[in-house]
């Protein structure tokens, strides 16, 4: 009796907790098969943005590369020409590579872009298994064109 | 009976490769090869090796909202000598790296190591005289997941790219395939 009091008791108490989370809702993210909704304000891979007619947005003018603190932006600029016109103003960028595995995701870049042309989406699977593969370049970052109507 | 020689051919471009099954040119053991990447790649033990704020997202992914254990990567070791990932959460100061390596070192193989975080991948932020810019200058490292930190979601990332990496690789060395040969032989006799 003494044995039921002191050790079957106490067990079945621990196991009716058990079924009283069993109850609950399950709060894991089956993460591969269903994603997750990131918060809103997440910033993850960076995306260059086009303007409706297709032209870049980025001028090519290196603010996001002056505010980057762990200095991972790498911009080059050049002269738009009438028979190369990339953006709307008078330059484009021709190199723009950040380096993934520096940034630090802090969204500055973002902040001092004048265009908005950089901006940070919500695509966080980067991992990959060399570091070469992590300096993304302007090829990457930027968008597809827009459909033409 | 036929020369197990041919058997322990490492790798030979000329064979066709005929798809997964068939791993380093290797005749009797791809099978087994292959269900022994299997088991590696889906209980992977990892190394609690936190050494900045990267490890509170790693303890984050073994919780239950995302629950790392369902990849059969749950039981986080305390020691090098159980574990089989070593998950470099954090920036490596100068003053640690001897310290990572040895506690790679004392690891047994087979051996990964996922650098976790910008610190620990290239030194983030921090270029400067007490960080290692990169744990690959210590430790060779498999995946890098970039992030600051990585959440916990692109922590899993890593580790699936891992087992992927696990599951299609074939032996690298002959240590490698000593584990599941009968005979084990030293590389000079093969070549004789």
């Amino acid at each position: 009796m003494d044995l039921l009091k002191s050790v079957v008791k106490p067990m079945l108490a621990g196991l009716g907790i058990t079924r009283e989370r069993l109850k609950r809702d399950k709060i894991t993210f089956m993460y591969p098969e269903e994603v997750r909704e990131q918060h809103p304000r997440t910033r993850w891979r960076h995306v260059l943005t086009r303007y409706e007619s297709g032209l870049e947005r980025c001028i090519g003018c290196s603010l996001c590369a002056g505010a980057c603190p762990a200095r991972c932006i790498y911009v080059q600029a050049d002269e738009n020409t009438d028979d190369a016109r990339f953006s709307p103003g008078e330059r484009y960028a021709v190199r723009y590579e950040i380096n993934m595995l520096r940034c630090i995701f802090c969204g500055y870049c973002q902040e001092a872009c004048p265009t908005g042309a950089i901006v940070l989406r919500k695509d966080f699977e980067l991992a990959n298994y060399h570091r070469e593969q992590f300096v993304y370049t302007k090829e990457m970052l930027l968008e597809p064109m827009p459909i033409q109507k | 009976m036929p020369k197990r020689v041919e058997t322990i051919v490492l790798h030979d471009t000329s064979t066709p490769v005929l798809g997964d099954t068939q791993k380093g040119g290797n005749i009797v053991l791809t099978s087994a090869e292959t269900l022994i990447n299997q088991a590696r790649a889906n209980s992977l033990w990892p190394l609690t090796f936190g050494l900045a704020c990267c490890a509170i997202e790693m303890m984050s992914s073994a919780g239950s909202r995302f629950d790392l254990s369902r990849f059969g990567s749950e039981a986080f070791r305390a020691t090098p000598r159980q574990a089989d990932v070593m998950i470099i959460a954090g920036r490596v100061s100068k003053k640690m790296a001897p310290v990572l390596r040895q506690i790679y070192d004392q690891m047994p193989e087979p051996k990964w190591v996922i650098s976790m975080g910008a610190c620990a991948s290239s030194g983030g932020v921090y270029n400067n005289y007490a960080i290692v810019q990169g744990a690959d200058q210590v430790v060779p490292v498999d995946v890098y997941v970039p992030g600051c930190p990585p959440s916990p979601d692109a922590l899993i990332y890593g580790i699936l790219k891992l087992q992927e990496k696990i599951k299609r690789g074939r032996s690298k060395s002959f240590k490698d395939l000593k584990l599941i040969e009968v005979n084990a032989r030293t590389l000079e006799t093969v070549e004789a």
